[in-house]
């Protein structure tokens, strides 16, 4: 049961990142490909009508985390506080900005609101990788499992570290490209003229920025807690993740004809899926691994809640799992296609 | 002021005024209120909307589309407004209370879980294809999108009562030796009776709010003479709703809740009626300041037997005063207590005799030109955003000192890693952020509403 529900909410964050992945990279990429006040209405009606949805699979995450794992979302929560408030900041700038510029007729607000849409897309990319990149290398648990980590120390992986050191600043690198690249090809495929051109070349230009960060990093994981090698040493079919992540890298290959964009834009996805589960199955069964010497591992065995939750539990998650994939593949289908370069396309 | 001499500021073992949990408190407090400010809107309104995209569907006629679309946008400020102040709230659980969540994690998290996954995923979809998909559905989807976001902002508003609930009433739980509770029935959980009774009150007063604002439209725009009949549409069906509302919200809900308190918090509901000491025939304190002290209501004005009454359905019923309980048991902002309590049943006398007034003109088809009667409608649109407000005070003030009634105290849960540093040091931010939120959101609805649902016309006919 405790297997089961790590994979359930492994899955969740996936979804979160492939998904709003997309929407995040193109902020991150905004101000660059989207230059003129029609290219950037173009982008932002691109992500319009499912950003929000998108943003949702990181609160069905959080909840299913809570109720399945109540010790690891009290720790880990509680621990990782500042940077969590930070991400929380940067979620609500993030969405009023995407929100509010559709509002406002003034070009002068509008700019303004680019602006800080782009920024705290960026900053959230970057929040991202560095928490990812924090799990993987541990945090310096106590005897009654929680800890309270600082935003930085000394910059070095060991038995006190800080939310920044070389490894989690490497892991914010990774998530930036990676995600701006998500974000690229999804523009490539849902918009057309100038916009779609420009977001193309960047591609083009982030594509071996990532490959060569996929590169530093799996070795990096490897000297920042060796354990994570322990499952796949046991498990050699653990190395399909890894393959899926090669395999994601040939198939995005940007800079095809149009017909491929959709093949390049699943290569992104299959990309950022297969690292997802490379991560957890570095990870597995471990939760939150520990550094240093006071605290213990916080594992599937000692953070899972009660067997009734969890039996309850796993009735109303497949239940609601349906009918969330249902909206989703209606709300897709419907705005399938490119979105024009005039407002009247998905217009507001 | 960070480091200071002992002795000078501290005597020992006292506590700071500013000490980690009390920010706790006040982190959580001040973040769920401004949250709650713009659902309480959204969740009304979508009702509303349904309302007027069935009365277009029906009659065919254009004005109330526009009117959806009006509503729309300001519902879709709102909505966003919610979303953003209500993503710190999920996680804030984990962050500032965190032997609260590993200890009830198993029984909490799973009402709110299933909001995330049964409501938030509903709403935000087709809310999409609300907003987005008018020129891509037919008249019937797209009416169908709205009802679909109007159901997925009333389950989640359940889901979230569910969670509050369980904690001023918990049911159906075991508990182990570490203290880790669990769910015992699902079903339970799930139809808690003070869930329901909160549910009925709490969703009856968002469509107070939706409808006050409604009307304040309205009637801003009957003040200000503008063409066409929109001011009228607004103020009509704002009126319809609130009366309504305004009357279940005192009766049947408010009255069968305070009842059912009465029972299951008696501590709480003798601070707020303010009343010191058990009474036979105990009277009703319609206003007065309560002194802590003295124990005693200063300058009460009462009306005797009432409260026996209201609570018992007889005027001789002994009502339980704070006397019985230990002082540590007494909810610790007790004036706090009795205002909020009081501020949220005066308005809503208000709200219901307001409503009623404007309820007969406008049957007796007067209701168009009393000016007279326009003015305080429009300047009433920010009470039931106060009353809903002083309504939580009252709930979550008299759950004090508890966190789990009878289970868990509030000092029990909050994290204790989190300095009381740290814990300001968010608390400032969140005020910085959230004033700049208020500012804009001024702005924009203002703005919106000045430029009046013609203009929304204009520019969708121009697209088309
Ligand atoms: C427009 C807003 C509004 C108005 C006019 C009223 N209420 Fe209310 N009340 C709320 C909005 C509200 C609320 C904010 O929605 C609360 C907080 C928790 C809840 O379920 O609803 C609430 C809670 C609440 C509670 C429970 C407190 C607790 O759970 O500890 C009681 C006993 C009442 N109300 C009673 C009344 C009575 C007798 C009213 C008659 C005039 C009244 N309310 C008007
Ligand atoms: C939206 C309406 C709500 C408002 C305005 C509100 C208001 C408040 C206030 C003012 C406090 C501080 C009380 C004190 O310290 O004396 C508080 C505390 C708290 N509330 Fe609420 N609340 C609301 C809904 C909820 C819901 C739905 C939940 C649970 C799901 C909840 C859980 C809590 C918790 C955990 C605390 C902190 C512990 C405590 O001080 O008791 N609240 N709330
Ligand atoms: C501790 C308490 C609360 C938490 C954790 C919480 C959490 C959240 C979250 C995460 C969202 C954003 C959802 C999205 O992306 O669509 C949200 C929005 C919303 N919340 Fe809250 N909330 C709380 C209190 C309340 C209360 C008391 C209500 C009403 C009964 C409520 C009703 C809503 C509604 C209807 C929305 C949808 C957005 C909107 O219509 O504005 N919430 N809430």
């Amino acid at each position: 049961m405790g297997t089961l529900w790590f994979w359930i909410v492994a899955v969740m964050l996936t979804a979160y990142v492939v998904l709003d992945g997309f929407d995040l990279g193109v902020g991150a990429v905004y101000l660059f490909v989207a230059r003129t006040e029609e290219e950037r209405g173009q982008a932002l009606r691109a992500i319009g009508p499912v950003w929000d949805g998108n943003e949702v699979w990181l609160l069905a995450a959080g909840g299913t985390l809570f109720f399945a794992f109540p010790l690891l979302y009290a720790s880990a929560f509680s621990g990782f506080y500042l940077p969590l408030m930070m991400v929380l900041w940067l979620l609500v700038l993030r969405g009023i900005s995407i929100e509010l510029r559709s509002h406002s007729a003034d070009p002068l607000w509008r700019t303004f609101f680019d602006g800080l849409f782009a920024l705290a897309s960026i900053l959230l990319t970057i929040f991202f990788g560095a928490a990812l990149a924090n799990v993987i290398r541990g945090v310096p648990i106590g005897p009654d499992n929680y800890f309270f980590l600082p935003l930085w120390t000394n910059f070095r992986t060991g038995a006190s570290p800080g939310i920044l050191d070389w490894y989690t600043i490497l892991g914010a690198l990774m998530a930036l490209a990676g995600l701006a690249l998500h974000g690229c090809l999804y523009l490539a495929l849902k918009t057309e003229g100038h916009l779609e051109h420009r977001a193309l070349s960047t591609a083009l230009r982030l594509w071996p920025v990532v490959i060569v960060l996929t590169c530093l990093g799996i070795p990096a994981t490897i000297l920042a807690r060796p354990a994570s090698l322990a499952y796949y040493t046991h498990h050699p079919a653990a190395f399909l993740a890894p393959l899926g992540v090669i395999a994601g890298l040939a198939l995005m290959r940007p800079g095809l004809p149009a017909r491929s964009r959709f093949k390049s834009f699943l290569g992104s996805c299959l990309y950022l899926t297969s690292m997802m589960v490379g991560a957890c199955l570095g990870l597995f069964p471990v939760l939150l691994p520990a550094v240093g010497t006071t605290g213990h591992d916080l594992t599937i065995a000692s953070a899972i809640s009660g067997p009734h939750t969890l039996h309850v539990g796993l009735v109303w998650w497949s239940f609601g799992m349906l009918l969330a994939l249902m909206y989703f593949s209606i709300v897709y289908w419907l705005f399938r296609g490119k979105v024009s370069q005039h407002a009247e396309g998905y217009g507001h | 002021m960070i480091t200071s001499t002992p002795g000078k500021h501290h005597q020992n073992g006292a506590k700071h005024p500013m000490d980690a949990l009390t920010l706790h408190r006040i982190h959580f407090g001040f973040t769920i209120t401004y949250h709650y400010l713009f659902p309480q809107l959204t969740m009304g309104l979508a009702l509303l909307i349904v309302v007027l995209k069935t009365l277009a569907l029906k009659t065919g006629d254009e004005k109330y589309d526009v009117s959806a679309r009006f509503w729309a946008k300001i519902f879709a400020i709102n909505f966003v407004l919610g979303v953003v102040t209500g993503i710190p709230m999920e996680f804030q659980f984990g962050t500032n209370w965190s032997e609260f969540s590993r200890r009830t994690g198993g029984v909490i998290g799973m009402p709110l879980a299933m909001e995330g996954i049964f409501s938030f995923f509903l709403e935000s979809a087709f809310l999409g294809l609300f907003l987005f998909g008018e020129h891509r559905l037919s008249r019937r989807m797209h009416w169908l999108s709205a009802f679909l976001v109007f159901c997925g902002s009333w389950f989640s508003g359940f889901f979230i009562i569910v969670t509050n609930a369980w904690m001023q009433h918990p049911v159906s739980y075991t508990v182990n030796a570490q203290g880790v509770y669990e769910v015992a029935s699902f079903w339970a959980l799930l139809f808690n009776p003070w869930a329901i009774l909160e549910y009925a009150h709490n969703m009856c007063a968002a469509v107070v709010t939706a409808s006050f604002v409604m009307s304040a439209v309205g009637a801003l725009y009957l003040l200000q003479r503008r063409p066409g009949d929109y001011g009228r549409i607004f103020l009509k069906l704002g009126v319809v709703a609130g009366v309504i509302s305004c009357i279940l919200q005192i009766f049947p809900t408010g009255d069968l809740h305070g009842k059912y308190m009465a029972k299951h918090q008696p501590a709480a509901t003798a601070a707020m009626e303010g009343l010191f000491h058990s009474t036979k025939g105990a009277p009703i304190a319609i206003m007065g300041q309560p002194d802590y002290e003295t124990q005693t209501i200063d300058n009460p004005i009462a009306v005797n037997k009432v409260l026996s009454f209201l609570i018992y359905g007889t005027t001789s019923a002994e009502v339980t005063g704070l006397d019985h309980f230990p002082r540590d048991q007494w909810p610790s902002a007790l004036p706090l207590l009795f205002y909020a309590y009081h501020i949220m049943a005066g308005l809503g006398t208000y709200f219901a005799a307001l409503m009623a007034v404007a309820g007969f003109l406008l049957w007796r088809g007067k209701l168009f030109t009393a000016r007279w009667l326009l003015w305080p409608i429009l300047l009433s649109w920010p009470l039931p955003y106060i009353a809903t407000t002083a309504g939580w005070m009252t709930a979550e003030i008299g759950r004090q000192p508890w966190l789990v009634y009878g289970l868990i105290r509030t000092s029990a849960g909050s994290s204790t890693h989190v300095s009381a540093g740290n814990s300001l040091f968010t608390l400032l931010g969140f005020l910085g952020l959230y004033s700049l939120l208020s500012i804009l959101w001024i702005i924009l609805v203002y703005t919106h509403i000045q430029s009046g649902p013609n203009a929304t016309h204009h520019t969708e006919v121009t697209l088309a």
